[in-house]
């Protein structure tokens, strides 16, 4: 293990066992927060007595459902986009503002429209999550070295075959990278939502244990939602790496 | 018509550039190429080397003139019978270096025994055995080339057309691949056209060198080496390649000085 | 491969711009008329509804609260991001040891920890800051870190050369090599201070526009939300823009 790594995981654990022993100690009010290891048993229980399935299910059937209409969507509008030049042009400065806009603020306007069920916030996912797919799109066609394209035309390659066998794969790293944060961030639009005001799903038990004084609920339930989200992300991120290592990246 | 292999007649080459007035790149330009001849092009850099092979090879459309190989006009579509390796890496960075050698003649659907065999002799030729399995963001730049000219060579096209294709190696190693191209010419009585910027290289490996002009390029002179059909890298020590490099050199100085001229002129706003 | 864009006037772009404009208006106008008044306010209904409710100056305690709020966010986030990015940049291991700690933060959805914000902060205008700040102040440490990283050893060496005092080494050296990225994390770290500083109003608050959005959802009320909605929107890209212009002019010098 590198050094940098040894450290890190030592800091962290330092970390914890410092909020440990404040909560322990009571310097740190049991109605702040609980200790850590309580926050572990408490989740362990939920688990356990199954009760965290119905809101994981929805919160994760939402989330897919976002990220597929955004991979898809996103995709489609890259590539389309980097067809037509003028549209290109137009389009170039609007991606850039596009995270500038706090795209939360139009969840109001969405249960109004569609009202306090699942459809709002999945579309909020989708709204977080697409732009980063289109960019990436995008960024990837940009980067296909014109040589790749020409070496197509000497082999004779129609349009097709130059799209499947050369264009995607070579455009593959940074569609990748627009999948990796798109489920980041229709995670963050999911829960997000669903915290704010809703009618399920794991950040809407967050709200409602909050409400409810019941801390060890709460807190078993953001250390679940974190870590959940955290592993999907890391695994994501070490699907990356060993993909590239195919490819004889180090 | 000519019987040449290649021919071209008052080709020249204008880019239109949006925004600014179009660069004429290259010609005009009148050039036959005999079979199974070995020819080479040199010239100051940004002078349309690269154009002109574009152009030969279909993959630009000439502006003025005529592109025939074999007798047919060349109209934006690659000749079967023609193999190109670009100056830029053209390696597929997602394939290993044995599937980018057969990559053409998987296209081609070429049966697996076949494919496997030629696939073997190329990777023997150009010294890649050990890495067969290796991608090519394993190799250095040299050995990425020597994957694209493999993936060229294993089509057996008829005329072969490269492009700086030893730019990224050192000078022993360049010499040596010399000898190489020079026995697989040889071998398959293939047409060769070679760009380099290096002197010595064309005028050791090519029955002929043209010398192109600053840009746009046109030739200046075509210089005959004279040499036999089964010479090798040794020849570098003969008196008569001091003359032909001696020829060239002279051709060449006063353009390179324009070109360079022309660049240093150009980054002044 | 980057299509070569035709280099088109400012007209030609102007048209292309105005046309897509159009259409945004003309698809929101479209669904004013297939939704009905109660479903989607019309463009130029929200836009007199937003000048009214301006002029009639009920908006202005609420936009007092989260234009406060933000303000000592991003200045808190700014002035901590650039602090611990200057110092993870310059001390390369404490950098390599916080990097992917920041960066997992940065992807996983902050907004559960707000309870825990508002647990310790109370409901209030302390933890509106806090979480502000919390989203603002990674990609502004993110950027700073890297900005600090990747300035040039040669660039040192060469004042050292030319014996450069240390503060002058900090003013004409150091500080103009890492403003461009330092700016681009500052340009970031405000839209998502601002998001972090709605997100909280939306949650607990009793005040602000995100307290006003969720207030008027129970009340269904299309128009005020419509009309603040635009509002928001319009501020976040023209905020965006103004810094983008500086973004991109820092960079080409740079
Ligand atoms: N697609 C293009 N559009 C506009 N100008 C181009 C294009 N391709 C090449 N040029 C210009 O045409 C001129 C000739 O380019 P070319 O690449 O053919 O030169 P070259 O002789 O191969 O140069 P080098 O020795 O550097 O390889 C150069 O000035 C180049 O900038
Ligand atoms: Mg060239």
């Amino acid at each position: 293990m590198k050094l940098a790594t040894k450290l890190r995981v030592a800091v962290l654990m330092g970390a914890v066992g410092l909020v440990e022993t404040l909560c322990q100690t009571g310097a740190i009010a049991r109605f702040t927060m609980i200790p850590p290891s309580e926050m572990a048993s408490s989740l362990w229980r939920l688990l356990y007595a199954g009760k965290l399935q119905t809101d994981m299910t929805r919160t994760l059937l939402a989330v897919c459902a976002a990220l597929t209409a955004a991979i898809v969507v996103g995709f489609v509008a890259g590539a389309v986009v980097h067809a037509i030049p003028r549209v290109r042009r137009t389009i170039d400065p609007l991606l850039s503002a596009y995270y500038s806009v706090p795209v939360f603020v139009f969840y109001p306007m969405f249960i109004v429209l569609f009202g306090l069920n699942d459809i709002p916030k999945i579309i909020i996912g989708f709204l977080y999550a697409v732009a980063a797919m289109t960019i990436n799109t995008l960024n990837g066609l940009d980067r296909v070295a014109p040589v790749l394209l020409k070496t197509a035309r000497v082999f004779r390659m129609g349009r097709a075959a130059t799209g499947f066998r050369v264009v995607l794969p070579a455009a593959a790293p940074y569609l990748f990278t627009g999948v990796k944060l798109a489920v980041a961030y229709s995670f963050i639009g999911v829960v997000g939502s669903e915290f704010i005001l809703s009618s399920g799903g794991l950040g809407y038990q967050i709200g409602f244990a909050y409400h409810n004084f019941d801390n060890r609920t709460m807190y078993a339930l953001i250390l679940f939602i974190l870590g959940l989200v955290m592993i999907v992300n890391m695994s994501l991120h070490a699907w990356e790496k060993m993909l590239m290592a195919r490819r004889g990246y180090q | 018509m000519s019987d040449a292999h290649v021919a071209l007649k008052g080709v020249t080459r204008v880019y239109q550039r949006a925004g600014q007035e179009p660069l004429e790149a290259l010609g005009p330009i009148d050039l036959d190429l005999s079979a199974g001849e070995f020819f080479a092009v040199v010239g100051p850099s940004g002078c349309g080397k690269s154009t002109l092979l574009d152009v030969i090879a279909g993959l630009s459309q000439a502006s003025a003139g005529t592109v025939s190989i074999e007798g047919k006009p060349v109209r934006g579509v690659v000749p079967e019978s023609v193999g190109v390796v670009f100056q830029d890496d053209a390696s597929f960075p997602w394939l290993t270096v044995e599937d980018n050698i057969a990559f053409g003649l998987n296209r081609q659907g070429m049966d697996a025994a076949e494919t496997n065999r030629r696939v073997a002799q190329a990777l023997a030729l150009m010294g890649l055995n050990d890495f067969a399995r290796a991608y090519p963001a394993q190799l250095s730049g040299g050995m990425r080339q020597r994957v694209c000219i493999a993936r060229t060579l294993v089509l057996q096209p008829r005329l072969i057309l490269l492009d700086e294709p030893f730019g990224a190696l050192d000078q022993q190693t360049r010499l040596l691949m010399g000898d190489e191209l020079l026995n697989l010419w040889r071998k398959t009585g293939a047409t060769i056209l070679l760009i380099t910027h290096a002197l010595d290289e064309a005028a050791m490996l090519s029955d002929r060198v043209g010398v192109m002009s600053a840009r746009p390029g046109r030739f200046l002179e075509i210089v005959e080496t004279g040499w036999p059909r089964g010479r090798d890298s040794t020849i570098v020590a003969s008196p008569d390649f001091g003359r032909v490099t001696g020829r060239l050199w002279s051709l060449l100085r006063a353009e390179s000085l324009k070109a360079m001229q022309y660049q240093t002129g150009a980054a002044r706003p | 491969m980057k299509t070569a864009l035709p280099q088109a006037g400012l007209g030609a772009r102007a048209f292309d711009f105005a046309v897509f404009a159009g259409l945004v208006l003309a698809v929101w106008q479209l669904a004013h008329v297939v939704g009905g008044e109660v479903a989607m306010t019309s463009p130029l209904g929200t836009l007199v509804f937003t000048a009214r409710s301006i002029a009639s100056g009920e908006l202005w305690p609420h936009f007092e609260a989260t234009l406060g709020a933000f303000a000592i966010a991003y200045v808190l986030a700014a002035s901590m991001g650039v602090l611990a990015g200057a110092v993870l940049g310059y001390h390369r291991l404490s950098g390599e040891v916080a990097e992917p700690v920041l960066v997992a933060v940065y992807s996983i959805p902050k907004v559960t920890l707000y309870p825990i914000i508002l647990l310790f902060f109370g409901i209030g205008i302390g933890a509106e800051v806090a979480f502000g700040a919390l989203h603002g102040v990674i990609p502004i440490t993110l950027f700073t870190m890297n900005g600090v990283r990747n300035i040039k050893p040669v660039y040192i060496k060469a004042a050292r050369t030319m014996r450069i005092r240390p503060y002058d080494l900090l003013r004409t050296v150091l500080l103009p090599a890492t403003l461009p990225e330092v700016f681009t994390g500052l340009r970031v770290g405000f839209s998502l201070t601002l998001i972090g500083t709605l997100l909280s109003e939306m949650f607990g608050s009793r005040r602000g526009i995100g307290f006003m959005l969720m207030q008027a959802i129970g009340l269904h009320h299309m128009d005020i939300i419509m009309s603040l909605t635009f509002l928001l929107v319009m501020f976040a890209l023209m905020a965006n823009a103004a810094m983008l212009v500086i973004d991109h002019r820092l960079h080409r010098r740079a």
